[in-house]
């Protein structure tokens, strides 16, 4: 389960970001941040070889100490990130993808909402929900 | 250096090299041996044989060889590996000493010589007891030797002097002081490069003999100091693959130790020590992949076992030392030529150390007090001032007993350490780190991961106390946040850079942070706002600020005194601050009401304010700068006037007017800034309409927006802040014109014509309409050759020509009273085909009043008109016979016919009024008179036809062609008036084919025959050649005619002359009758026959019926 999941505009400014309450906020902003060096090189090297058909999931973007982090790019190219705690080795890629399926059907249906407008920060509440459910569960 | 206790030890990290000793060398003094030496040393290439020479007295004392131990039984091992065994085998031991001697193999003294070497030899022999290090002679000569075999006494005397020191044949060398010393040197080092490895062959070969008597509940140290010993013997061999394997055993074993708390840190240390010669082997074959992997499970298995609780900080310590070699050795390789990518690179482990070295320095923070003192004795001293065996605690060395010896002891070591960390310059480690790291990110394009690293490197150096490179930093990573967006972030750096601010009593950066911390993209608590707002007027006040939160208690306490001298000093300096590359806590958006404003209309600009701070705001001056400064005066509104408080969240509006210079018409008004006074010295200033970081995207934002919204000057009044748009920059225009132009013409123009265009200039304006001026002709900006082929003149009188301009400027037209009009005729002649475009500008000046102002306003209209141009009619011309057949050639001196078609393409009626030829070659045959086309009226599609008798001077050149003239026709338009000048078109006539024939024959007879009555034709012939020409007739007969004269006649004509011949025909039959044919031949000028000359002659004749007289006897037959 993750421990930050994030949803990242286009521009790459932030427009969800939700992360276990029990550690810094900040830290996981900060990591958010800067996997977004990866998620763009990623995206121009699919760029430059099949526009149509990229995998939208981008895979492991990088490791560290504690966290792996994962992300997932739209066609639209709003980018979810997802970390989790690099202790979690039961947490398949299989399952990771199909969280970030979940993220993106989810989001869709906020998009979907006409009083939001793209672009703006993510306040619904079904959207906040599902993210919960995907997180680590803290007693 | 505080962190040398976690350095790793030099001796690990070179690359080993088999140590040679060189004795016997006098380097200081001989020139010889110091140039032997040189040749070993200077230079040394990769080629070169890896071998660190040293050049040892001749007595040298080496290491001593401890007594073999005979049994392990009763030996129990203290300490893994000690601290100066590496170094002993690089440059205490050598693997080979080398004895250099003068000595030529013809030497006169060789008895005695030979036993002073062999002397020396026993010596190193001697001082080497117990190793097994071998001993090599070099003979150093001065003579070159001959060919092996040769020399007898040579080879003689070296199996004596073998035999003398007890060396084997292999070990004596000579070396010739000649010219090639380099490569006798090559040669040399290669044959004791081959003893080293010999050498070291043996010592792995003893060393791994030991394994026997080992037992595993015992010597486990042993185990790991053995693998460890044959792994680095391997790499002086040079022998990296084995080194790698063995090295891998002593890793897996060092792991197999029995591992508690007093044995831990010797345990670490030899681990990262085996881990470090591992990775870097296979980063040296070209396995990254292999290192990083080793490097993974290492760091795997070492990082749960921290040791002792007090000394945590130390686990730390050495966890970022592990992550700094690799990210070392790594980054090493690279420069070596490996290629790392984004996601894997030394940076990740410059950082991941850094990260470590920061958890050591809250570890540190914790654990050791303050208040320690230091116990004495200092348990940290040991007799050696070193330590026996990497890794151990220096007041129980040697202990391999799980607890420690004395608890006392234990407790004050544990106490000296925890002081000697307190005193480590833990930030410094840290930034050096980070900076490592950026460097890293930076080259593997990772900007955000820098700015990352950037950010705790100010962090860092806040805490280090070193505020300015702090803010350095920060304020340069600040940008990219803002950029992007990411207010979270943004919030965070802001508040450490406002706290470094503060601490260093830097005022100008106070107030921008204070004002970026107010702002909308501040995630400050309301709260926080507020206390951050009271600081910034207390600023504004020239009072002190209060303290930010989360500052040591002392260091603010510094920095209130240095904040009371600087409100002192400089509390009547002003400071203006540019706000448009932040995001402030007041919001600017200007606009003009409309993007241009007429010269007569005053112009209107709106300032919008907006504060985003807690609580409300009050300024004292606004002031807009235009691009033209003598309209600031109207843009400035000062404290005195109501609304000079902003309220959080409210928009407040500033209208300003002024009225536009005339002499700016034209010109674009922009704002160039807003300024905005807070207190008495303070201006936040934005740079041309307002606006700052974050505004374009909220724009577009609001563009998006589903939410309905007003547009124009309404907008702001809805509270739609984002929605309102910048307008930086109006267009001063003219006045409206109040006059009509009315264009009266009738086209299409004709070509060449003088076009008349009638313009009306009718005003409809209150006052007198002065200087009324007109420019007219060609509009400019199309094809440039219409320029040349278009004129324009007012002058009706006489046709314009080249002189003439396309355009005519500025034609006075004096002043217009209200509701008068003027009427102005324009020519122009068009002397290309095609369309035109001219242009009618009309303008004037009126004086007229805005807001109470007189202005003089120069108003102008427009008019253009696109005018096609046609050819008024076609002229064609065609050459014919006296007979009117057509010719393609013309004989000379023979009269022809020219005949001109003038046919009428204007849609206008034209009036030729006459034409004439203005012939060349020509001659006319006719006196000329009248043109035939005088005053002929031509309406569209009607032609004009005209005939002209020619004839070609016999001067003339018989053959080629010749130009024939112009034709001018003179015409003007019908509608036209009388004193219209005529237009004259000049048509160029066709080119003609000229012949001469030698022999011209004319016929001479009446225009008509009469059935039975003599019909006389007379012949005449002409020869026009210089010879005398003989002619052959004869007359064929015609059921047509009789006829009487000469049938057939030969003839001789003188040249130049005529012979006429005459015959009477008497015609039988009525009607268009064939004249009986006529054959000439000329048997000198074969090519003129009868069928060339026949053009010449008429072939038929009209034959009246006989006539009716009034005869009875006719009537009487009848």
């Amino acid at each position: 389960m993750a421990v930050c999941i994030a949803v990242i505009a286009k521009e790459n400014y932030p427009l969800y970001i939700r992360s276990v309450p029990t550690q810094n906020e900040l830290k996981f902003h900060y990591t958010v941040h800067t996997s977004l060096d990866v998620v763009e090189e990623k995206i121009s090297a699919a760029g430059k070889t099949m526009a149509d058909q990229r995998e939208l999931y981008l895979g492991l973007l990088y490791p560290t100490e504690d966290y792996k982090v994962y992300g997932y790019v739209t066609n639209s190219k709003v980018k979810f990130v997802i970390v989790v705690d690099s202790s979690n080795t039961s947490l398949r890629d299989n399952e990771i993808r199909s969280m970030f399926r979940k993220l993106h059907n989810s989001f869709t249906d906020v998009m979907c909402n006409p009083f939001y407008n793209p672009g703006d920060p993510v306040q619904s509440k079904a959207f906040d929900s599902m993210v919960s459910g995907m997180m680590v569960q803290v007693s | 250096m505080a962190g040398s206790q976690w350095e790793l030890p030099p001796e690990l990290c070179c690359r080993p090299m088999a140590f040679v000793a060189l004795t016997g060398l006098d380097v200081t003094y001989n020139a010889v041996h110091r140039a032997i030496w040189d040749a070993f040393c200077v230079n040394r290439r990769a080629d070169r044989v890896p071998i660190s020479f040293k050049v040892l007295a001749g007595d040298h004392e080496y290491p001593k060889c401890r007594t073999k131990r005979t049994s392990y039984e009763w030996y129990i091992p203290k300490g893994i590996l000690k601290t100066g065994w590496m170094n002993k085998h690089l440059n205490l031991v050598p693997a080979l000493v080398v004895l250099f001697y003068e000595l030529d193999w013809d030497d006169p003294q060789w008895k005695e010589k030979q036993s002073e070497c062999a002397t020396k030899v026993e010596i190193v022999r001697t001082s080497l007891q117990g190793r097994n290090t071998k001993v090599a002679v070099v003979l150093i000569q001065k003579k070159t030797p001959l060919p092996p075999g040769e020399d007898l006494v040579a080879s003689e005397r070296a199996s004596s002097l073998c035999n003398a020191c007890d060396l084997s044949g292999k070990s004596l060398f000579v070396l010739p002081h000649t010219d090639h010393l380099v490569g006798y040197i090559i040669r040399l080092e290669n044959a004791f490069y081959e003893h080293a490895q010999t050498y070291y062959y043996t010592e792995i070969r003893r060393v791994k003999s030991h394994k026997e008597f080992l037992n595993k509940t015992t010597h486990q140290l042993l185990f790991v100091r053995h693998q460890f010993k044959i792994a680095f013997f391997s790499e002086l061999k040079q022998d990296t693959q084995n080194a790698l394997k063995y090295y891998r055993t002593a890793y897996s074993l060092v792991h197999e130790l029995r591992a508690h708390e007093t044995n831990m840190l010797e345990i670490k240390t030899m681990a990262g020590f085996i881990n470090y010669k591992i990775c870097r082997l296979c980063f040296q074959h070209n396995t990254p992949l292999d290192a990083i992997a080793q490097f993974r499970k290492h760091i795997d298995l070492c990082k749960k076992k921290i040791g002792s609780g007090d000394l945590a900080f130390e686990h730390n310590a050495w966890m970022s030392k592990q992550f700094q070699s690799f990210g070392e050795l790594f980054d090493e390789a690279i420069k070596l030529g490996l290629t790392a990518i984004q996601t894997q690179n030394p940076g990740f482990y410059y950082q991941q150390a850094a990260c470590y070295s920061q958890d050591r320095k809250l570890l540190a923070q914790q654990l050791c007090q303050a208040g320690a003192v230091c116990p004495a004795p200092d348990p940290l001293d040991t007799p050696t001032g070193g330590l026996d065996f990497y890794g151990q605690r220096p007041w129980r060395q040697g202990h391999q007993s799980i607890d420690p010896p004395d608890p006392e002891k234990e407790r004050t070591g544990i106490l000296a350490l925890q002081i000697k960390e307190r005193d480590v310059a833990h930030s410094e480690l840290i930034i050096a780190l980070l900076s490592n790291a950026v460097a890293q990110f930076k080259k593997y394009k990772c900007p955000r991961m820098k700015s990352h690293l950037m950010v705790q490197m100010g962090e860092e150096y806040y805490h280090a106390k070193d505020y300015t490179k702090a803010l350095k930093l920060l304020d340069y990573v600040m940008c990219d946040y803002r950029t992007e967006r990411w207010w979270g972030l943004l919030t965070a750096i802001l508040t450490t850079a406002l706290r470094c601010a503060y601490l260093m009593a830097n005022v100008k950066d106070y107030m921008t942070y204070c004002m970026e911390l107010l702002g909308r993209a501040s995630t400050l608590k309301e709260e926080q706002k507020s206390r951050i707002e009271k600081n910034l007027f207390k600023v504004l006040k020239n009072e002190v600020p209060e303290a930010e939160p989360e500052c040591e208690p002392s260091e603010s306490s510094a920095a209130a005194a240095l904040w009371k001298d600087r409100m002192a000093l400089s509390g009547s300096n002003e400071v203006s601050m540019e706000v448009q590359d932040y995001i402030p806590f007041i919001q600017c958006k200007a606009r003009f009401l409309a993007p241009s404003f007429h010269v007569d209309q005053p112009i209107q600009l709106q300032v919008f304010l907006r504060a985003d701070c807690p609580h409300p705001v009050s300024f004292n001056k606004l002031s807009v700068s235009l691009s033209n400064q003598s309209y600031n005066q109207w843009c400035v509104v000062e404290s005195g006037q109501d609304n000079m408080c902003l309220s959080p969240g409210k928009t407040s509006c500033f209208t300003f007017t002024f009225v536009a210079k005339t002499q700016d018409v034209g010109k674009k008004v922009e704002m160039t800034g807003i300024e905005l006074m807070l207190g008495s010295r303070v201006f936040l200033s934005w740079r041309g309409a307002g606006g700052d970081a974050a505004s374009a995207h909220e724009a577009l934002q609001a563009s998006r927006s589903s939410r309905p919204r007003r547009h124009g000057p309404e907008a702001w009044q809805e509270g739609d802040w984002d929605s309102l748009t910048i307008q930086h920059s109006t267009m001063i225009i003219s006045r409206v014109p109040k006059i009509s132009v009315q264009l009266s013409h009738q086209p299409p123009a004709l070509n060449n014509e003088m076009y008349c265009i009638t313009l009306t200039i009718q005003s409809q304006e209150e006052g007198v309409a002065r200087e009324v001026r007109l420019t007219t002709g060609l509009k400019p900006g199309q094809d440039a050759n219409l320029s040349q082929a278009t004129h324009v003149t007012l002058d009706r009188a006489q046709v314009c020509d080249a002189s003439d301009p396309a355009l005519l400027p500025d034609i006075p037209l004096g002043d217009l009273n209200p509701g008068h009009k003027v009427e102005q005729r324009v020519y122009v002649r068009c002397v290309s085909t095609g369309p035109r475009v001219f242009l009618f500008h009309v303008a004037y000046s009126i004086n007229t009043s805005v807001d109470g102002q007189e202005i003089n306003c120069n108003c102008h209209k427009d008019e253009t008109v696109s005018i096609e141009t046609v050819e008024p009619f076609d002229v064609s011309a065609k050459f014919v016979s006296t007979k009117f057949e057509p010719l393609e050639r013309v004989v000379v001196d023979i009269p022809f016919v020219l005949m001109t078609d003038l046919l009428s393409s204007s849609p206008w009626p034209l009036l030729l009024h006459s034409s004439s030829l203005q012939l060349v070659t020509m001659t006319t045959c006719t006196p000329q008179s009248q043109s035939q086309l005088e005053q002929v009226l031509l309406q569209t599609g009607e032609c004009a036809s005209e005939c002209f008798c020619l004839q070609c001077p016999p001067s003339a050149d018989g053959n080629g062609t010749v130009a024939t003239g112009q034709y001018v026709v003179s015409w003007r338009r019908e509608s036209s008036s009388l004193d219209t000048p005529l237009v004259h078109t000049t048509v160029p006539l066709p080119h003609i084919l000229l012949e001469n024939v030698p022999l011209y024959i004319h016929a001479e007879l009446p225009s008509f025959g009469r059935v039975r009555e003599t019909l006389p034709v007379r012949y005449h012939i002409e020869n026009r050649t210089a010879l005398v020409q003989q002619v052959e007739m004869a007359v064929e007969p015609s059921d047509a005619f009789m006829f009487s004269g000469l049938k057939q006649v030969r003839l001789h004509i003188l040249p130049g002359a005529e012979q006429q011949m005459l015959y009477n025909y008497y015609p039988l039959m009525a009607g268009y009758q064939s004249l009986p044919q006529l054959n000439i031949s000329l048997p000198r000028c074969p090519t003129t026959n009868t069928h060339t000359l026949r053009r010449f002659l008429p072939q038929r004749i009209f034959v009246k019926p006989q006539g009716r007289q009034l005869d009875d006897a006719s009537i009487a037959a009848a």
